[in-house]
C-alpha cells in the first residue's frame, strides 16, 4: 500500500516537474509546479513528516507560487518568443544535467549498507519534538533567518519602487510657499 | 517501512535533474526561477528522506530554513524581474547583457 503511494506521487511529481520545465507558457508551468509541490507534501508525509507536509502546502503552494501568479499576470508575461536557447547551448546543459543525475545516483547508491530505518518513533513525527529541537537547538539560526525575511522585504520592496519616486521628498512641498509661483498646484502637475 | 530510503534519493536526483536541466535551458527569467524552486524541493526531499533513516530532527529543521531562504530569494528576485521589466521591457536573460555577459 504504501509503495503503491509512493510510485503514485513520484510519477505524478516527476511528470508535473517535467512539464514545469517544457512548458512554454509560465502561467501553466507554475500551476504544474503547484502539482510537483503537492505530490512531495504527500512524500514528506509518508516520510514521517507531516508537518513538514503542511509547512510545503501552506507556505510553498499558498505563498510563493501565488507571488509567482501575481508577478506573471503584473509583468503580461506572454510565451516566450523562441521558447528554448539554442540547439547546442540546449544539448550542453542536458549532457551537464545528466552527468548531475549519474553523481547523485552514484552518491545514493554507493552505500548499499543504508539498511532500513527504524520504526517510527513518536517524538520524530510529534509537533513537539519538532519544535522543542527548533526552539532551543536551533534557536539561533531561527532567528537570523527572521532578519533574513525583513532584509528580503525591505529589499524586494527598494527594489520594485517606481524609478523617480523619490522626488516626492517631503522637503519639495516648501517650494509652493513662494507667491511668485501662481497658484499652488500638485507635484505631478507642476511637473 | 516498505519503500527503501534510496527510492527517495533516486526521485530527489530524478527532480534535481530536471531543475537543473530548466534552469540551464530557459531563457525566460520567470521559468529560470520556477527551475530553481524545483531544484530546492528535490533538496527538501533528500533531507527529509534522511530524517526518516535515522530518526533525527535536524533534517527537518534545516528543511524550513530552506523554506524561508526560498521565499525571501522569490520576494527578492521577483522585485528584481519588475524593476528589469520597467527599464527593458522584456524579462529575457540573453537580453540581460549589460555587463556583456
Amino acid at each position: 500500500m504504501e509503495t503503491l503511494i509512493f510510485v503514485i506521487f513520484a510519477a505524478l511529481a516527476v511528470g508535473s516537474g517535467v512539464v514545469v520545465v517544457v512548458h512554454r507558457s509560465p502561467i501553466y508551468a507554475t500551476l504544474s509546479l503547484v502539482l510537483t509541490l503537492f505530490s512531495m507534501a504527500v512524500l514528506f508525509v509518508l516520510l514521517g513528516a507531516p508537518f513538514v507536509g503542511a509547512v510545503q502546502i501552506l507556505v510553498y503552494a499558498g505563498a510563493i507560487v501565488v507571488l509567482f501568479l501575481f508577478v506573471i499576470m503584473l509583468l503580461n508575461v506572454q510565451q516566450e518568443e523562441g521558447a528554448h536557447a539554442r540547439r547546442s547551448a540546449q544539448l550542453v546543459a542536458a549532457i551537464l544535467g545528466a552527468i548531475v543525475f549519474l553523481g547523485m545516483f552514484w552518491l545514493a547508491f554507493r552505500q548499499t549498507t543504508l539498511r532500513a530505518p527504524g520504526p517510527l518513533t513518536e517524538e520524530l513525527v510529534s509537533l513537539k519534538g519538532l519544535a522543542s529541537a527548533l526552539f532551543t537547538d536551533y534557536l539561533l539560526p531561527f532567528e537570523i533567518v527572521g532578519l533574513l525575511l525583513l532584509v528580503a522585504v525591505i529589499g524586494a520592496t527598494v527594489a520594485a519602487r517606481r524609478p523617480g519616486a523619490e522626488t516626492n521628498a517631503p522637503q519639495d512641498d516648501y517650494v509652493a510657499e513662494d507667491p511668485s509661483s501662481g497658484p499652488v498646484l500638485p507635484r505631478e502637475v507642476r511637473s | 517501512m516498505s519503500v527503501p530510503i534510496s527510492w527517495y534519493l533516486l526521485l530527489s536526483a530524478v527532480l534535481f535533474a530536471i531543475g537543473a536541466i530548466g534552469a540551464l535551458t530557459r531563457r525566460n527569467g520567470i521559468s529560470i526561477f520556477l527551475s530553481i524552486e524545483l531544484m530546492l524541493n528535490a533538496a527538501n526531499l533528500t533531507l527529509v528522506a534522511y530524517a526518516r533513516q535515522w530518526n533525527q530532527h535536524t533534517g527537518q529543521i534545516i528543511v524550513f530554513f530552506v523554506m524561508a531562504v526560498a521565499a525571501a530569494e522569490a520576494a527578492v528576485g521577483l522585485a528584481l524581474f519588475i524593476a528589469v521589466f520597467r527599464q527593458r521591457r522584456t524579462i529575457d536573460v540573453n537580453r540581460m547583457n549589460l555587463l556583456q555577459g
